[in-house]
């Protein structure tokens, strides 16, 4: 792996990194297995470009792409807490919806963002280099985001957050209603992986109908490796270890691109296959490593 | 003394070893995904510079239809300083140029696109004749006329003519326009069915039976990566599908008006040889495919109800049994 290979996965582990804190949220701490974020990544990435292109500024522009996600998880929570339809296919539904709604919002299923102003510009002002843009704003966004997130889980609502998924009766009991709960938080996890779609768009030079495809498959395996990996004993850890488990998971396809054993090189088609082989190598070491010492 | 001679000779094999390794061209390819027309753009690609004798030493990276590997492997690709860069498809070309964008300046390289339908749209180039940011390439932009005109002189009586393509991809959204703006000139009608993945083209291909005399399917990844599926629909109802590239004739379309994504990829390697001999990039101006050759199946064609005109069969360039 060369340095820059290497920059470059950080890089993409910090902004996809927002996108599995999102994850984290529905999957663990709401236990709502949320597909939607295959459909709310472009969904951000589309509205982010658009904006761009018409003009708008790109700060603001993540904002919109934020308020949109929010509606679009909103919209899955709905499904399912108000016409009672699982939430797996009512994330399903809202996700399928979404390529379609995503190619209006484009006037196609491309939107070229090469050579326009992004989030990158200011910092790059500031005499930072092209190429370690990326990471300084991703690094900066993903910081604000995981602080943002552990400050209101700390609060009376988020709170209330957490006791929804962990025991939902009891909560209810208190006389709390969850299914507004759960649409808050749904729609919560969507907008960050909204705000994560318009920061890849803006960095690849194009939003693409195509990109949310395999979102929940990283997504889930940044929070595993994360869990596996770092730990999770405290909410603030587990958030933090999401994060890291998506740079991880990045750093694994990285490797996996630059891989040579001795003179061996392998086929360009092996590549999904080593990165699988590298997770489960980075998931199943920690447990090796803890048989050996109780040995 | 024989011992010094052998020696001598595995040293000037060495040296001369290390000789061809240095004048060796590297070349970076990022590859969109694995199907068999964007894999004849790099085997066409590869074999013109093999038969120029061009030495070159390639590292092929796939992004098997992931965007976000496709941004990854873009900068795999400037941190691995190669002289040149490939990027076959629109979004591992987009991917590579904002990387490249972004690059510092000694590790800017050449950038070659192939494969990409419209460079305009895409971003890539503000001007086909002069290609700025040292990105230039060949467009895969269809000859749309001449391939419906030859759909319709091979049928004899298309008055539908259904068009089966993915509305998610930007190349096929283009020709799929183009066809319809040509649609009412040329006495047609067209009806649109779409398939956002290859495993829902089956029934997409299904839809349009009965609602239409042929099928035509543009350059599209999608539809081109399922065919199979929509070549068992036509032969089943005998409706026949006729394709924009002669890879597809082979695996068992009617007929298709010569794209040969092999001779895109040769015409791609005609450029980088440019590149490769200082030529800059600039100075290249976007190509687009010179010859068209019609390919024609005839096992197909019978098998979908059809007999081809006489005149076409022997303008045909290349006719499979």
């Amino acid at each position: 792996m060369t340095w820059y290979a290497a920059v470059g996965a950080v890089e993409q582990g910090l902004v996809y990194g927002i996108m599995a804190i999102g994850v984290y949220l529905t999957f663990r701490i709401l236990d709502f297995p949320d597909l939607t974020v295959d459909g709310s990544l472009p969904l951000g990435a589309a509205i982010s470009a658009v904006a761009i292109t018409s003009g708008l500024n790109p700060y603001l522009s993540l904002l919109l792409a934020l308020v949109g996600g929010v509606l679009a998880g909103m919209v899955t929570a709905l499904l399912n807490t108000r016409f009672k339809i699982l939430h797996l296919l009512a994330s399903i539904l809202t996700m399928i919806a979404l390529y379609s709604i995503n190619i209006r919002i484009m006037a196609g299923p491309n939107v070229a963002l090469l050579g326009v102003a992004t989030v990158f510009d200011p910092v790059i002002g500031l005499g930072v280099p092209a190429h370690l843009a990326g990471l300084v704003v991703f690094a900066l966004f993903a910081g604000l985001v995981l602080a943002g997130i552990i400050w209101f889980l700390g609060t009376e609502l988020g709170q209330v957050v957490l006791a929804t998924g962990d025991n939902p009766q009891m909560i209810r009991s208190l006389g709390v209603d969850t299914r507004t709960i759960i649409v808050l938080g749904v729609g919560l996890s969507n907008g960050l992986v909204a705000l994560s779609g318009a920061l890849v768009a803006q960095n690849q030079g194009a939003a693409d109908v195509g990109m949310g495809i395999g979102t929940i498959i990283a997504g889930l395996a940044s929070v595993i490796i994360g869990e596996t990996v770092f730990g999770c004993r405290t909410m603030a850890q587990a958030f933090i270890a999401a994060l890291l488990g998506s740079i991880v998971y990045r750093l694994a396809i990285a490797l996996a691109l630059g891989l040579e054993i001795g003179g061996f090189r392998f086929n360009p088609s092996d590549l999904n296959l080593i990165t699988a082989l590298l997770v489960v190598t980075a998931l199943i070491t920690p447990n090796l490593k803890r048989r050996l010492i109780e040995r | 003394m024989q011992k010094i001679g052998a020696a001598a000779a595995l040293l000037a094999a060495l040296l001369l070893g290390q000789a061809m390794m240095v004048s060796a061209a590297a070349i970076s390819v990022s590859q969109f995904v694995e199907h068999p027309a964007l894999d004849s753009v790099l085997r066409g690609f590869q074999d013109y510079l093999q038969e120029k004798g061009i030495a070159a030493e390639y590292t092929v990276h796939n992004a098997q239809a992931n965007m976000g590997t496709a941004g990854q492997i873009a900068q795999q690709m400037i941190g691995e300083k190669a002289d040149l860069l490939v990027a076959i498809a629109t979004p591992s070309a987009q991917s590579c140029a904002q990387a490249l964008h972004k690059a510092p300046a000694e590790l800017k390289r050449p950038l070659l696109f192939s494969a990409v339908t419209d460079p305009l749209a895409a971003g890539l180039v503000k001007d086909l004749e002069r290609p700025e940011g040292g990105i230039t390439g060949v467009s895969d932009l269809l000859p749309i006329e001449e391939h419906i005109k030859m759909v319709l002189a091979f049928h004899g009586s298309v008055s539908r003519l259904g068009l089966l393509y993915n509305a998610g991809e930007a190349n096929s959204k283009a020709t799929v326009a183009s066809i319809k703006a040509l649609s009412e000139r040329l006495g047609f009608t067209t009806v649109e069915a779409t398939a956002a993945k290859t495993a829902d083209v089956f029934q997409a291909a299904k839809s349009l039976v009965g609602r239409v005399d042929a099928v035509f399917i543009p350059t599209d990844n999608t539809i081109v990566s399922a065919l199979e599926s929509v070549l068992k629909v036509g032969v089943q109802n005998s409706l026949p599908i006729f394709a924009a590239d002669v890879d597809s004739v082979k695996r068992g379309a009617v007929a298709a008006m010569g794209f040969d994504y092999y001779r895109h990829g040769y015409q791609t390697g005609a450029m980088a040889e440019k590149i490769l001999g200082g030529v800059r990039p600039e100075d290249l101006p976007v190509e687009f495919q010179e010859d068209l050759e019609l390919h024609i199946n005839l096992g197909a064609s019978r098998q979908m109800g059809l007999t081809p005109p006489e005149a076409l069969l022997q303008q045909a360039a290349q006719i499979y049994e």
